[in-house]
């Protein structure tokens, strides 16, 4: 199927609940993933689902393509290591050190690609706005309050020179810090936790925004699920937030 | 002296299709001139401020408080050379002195460029993959973001940029396809050599 005529069959789908069912048949990344621990779970919604502000296209590539090579060259690295398989890969990420050294760099890059991707599928999908509850009195507490978070955030994007990554870490004890990783560096690999973050990569955003990341930065807040966020928020308080 | 952006020595649509004329304007229009803009802010009333391009590139190279000198001199450096070494209708084998020397060093022409397209499809996220003179060696290599081979005492006589926005527009995820272009189709040998005298003189 070309990218023209899957975009029409999508929006036809959008909503209807059958994207990511299998219904669609098998999309070639999957077919060609090597066979390994490590799976590439389907986007949790349809790739316009983010339009206008992340357009289908992109979706598309980003998780079926970009996504899927990290999780295929994650499973060639440790194919070889029986006892990384069996490891959940939040545990893997929090001991690099103890990696073997012919794959630690492998796993680095596409350990931390397939865990940062993981997380941020799951952060969008939603229609922005503003969080609530307790997630947003810990911002007023730990990051000077909503908007100048967002604007902290934004600057932490832009200031990532290269390819890279802007997180919110939270502590076991619900307190949230920003910070920034080059390449798919995470904060989990310093054993911290992740509750969201943005994906600065130019393929995140160079078909729509191009040489623009403050606008794919800005516009990237209309599509965060604060549900999810919030949900995640409960998790790492509750000791069970992994990835 | 401010630095400034130099003027492509070719049209924005010589290089399609393998490098198409938006890709160019925003690369060269866009990214490169910010490079430019933010390297004069950065290094203006500093002591860096005299120096040249290639002194400012290698001393910001050793000071982790000037990152963001370094950051868009070597930028500005790498997209002079990216730029001079193309041209249309460009690519496949070169000849004369610089096939010696690459067959020489590397044992012969493809195996150069299996190293040069290797080199970039493993730099992990953005940078560059070049090839340089080393003492009196060429040599394959490759660096992440706005680094390049000066900082190491070598001096790159080809490199190709091998950030998204290089490719992105023409190529989508296939940075493979697009490293076979540029060596097939775009790189000015003829340039090239030209850097090596240089760079050997």
């Amino acid at each position: 199927m070309t990218m023209l005529t899957r975009r029409f069959a999508l929006a036809g789908l959008a909503g209807t609940g059958l994207i990511g069912t299998g219904l669609l048949g098998r999309r070639p990344a999957f077919a060609q993933a090597a066979e390994g621990p490590f799976k590439l779970e389907p986007l949790p919604y349809s790739y316009d689902q983010n339009e206008p502000h992340i357009d289908a296209q992109t979706m598309e590539l980003h998780h079926d393509k970009h996504h899927a090579s990290y999780v295929e060259k994650l499973n060639q690295a440790v194919s070889g290591h029986g006892e990384l398989a069996s490891q959940p890969l939040h545990e893997i990420l929090a001991k690099l050190d103890s990696v073997p050294e012919d794959v630690r760099k492998a796993v680095r890059n596409n350990g931390g690609g397939h865990a940062n991707h993981t997380m941020f599928w799951q952060v969008m999908g939603g229609s922005g706005g503003a969080p609530s509850g307790e997630l947003a009195e810990a911002i007023d507490r730990d990051l000077g309050g909503f908007e100048a978070f967002k604007t902290a955030f934004n600057q932490a994007g832009a200031d990532q020179f290269g390819s890279g990554w802007v997180f919110v870490t939270v502590t076991g004890d619900g307190a949230l810090a920003l910070t920034s990783r080059p390449n798919q560096d995470t904060p989990l690999m310093d054993g911290q936790m992740v509750l969201f973050g943005n994906d600065v990569w130019e393929h995140a955003y160079y078909l729509k925004y191009q040489n623009r990341r403050a606008a794919y930065l800005e516009a990237w807040w209309n599509v965060v699920n604060w549900e999810v966020v919030a949900q995640r928020y409960a998790a790492a308080k509750a000791g069970t937030l992994t990835i | 002296m401010a630095f400034t952006l130099p003027e492509l020595p070719y049209a924005h649509d010589a290089l399609a299709p393998y490098m198409g004329e938006e890709t160019l304007q925003l690369h060269h229009g866009k990214h490169h001139q910010t490079y430019v803009t933010n390297l004069n802010n950065l290094i203006a009333g500093t002591d860096l401020e005299n120096k040249s391009l290639e002194e400012i590139v290698v001393i910001s190279s050793k000071d982790p408080t000037k990152a963001g000198i370094f950051n868009n001199a070597g930028q500005h450096w790498n997209h002079n050379l990216f730029w001079r070494t193309m041209k249309k209708g460009g690519g496949g084998k070169p000849g004369g002195e610089l096939l010696k020397r690459i067959e020489h060093d590397f044992g012969g022409y493809e195996t150069f460029a299996e190293q040069f397209k290797q080199a970039g499809v493993t730099q992990f996220g953005s940078g560059w993959a070049w090839l340089s003179l080393d003492g009196d060696k060429l040599k394959v290599s490759k660096t992440p973001n706005g680094s390049n081979p000066l900082v190491d005492g070598a001096t790159p006589i080809l490199g190709v940029d091998v950030w998204e926005h290089a490719y992105y527009l023409d190529y989508r995820n296939r940075r493979p396809d697009y490293l076979a272009a540029f060596l097939n189709h775009l790189v000015d040998w003829e340039a090239v050599e030209a850097e090596l005298a240089k760079a050997s003189a």
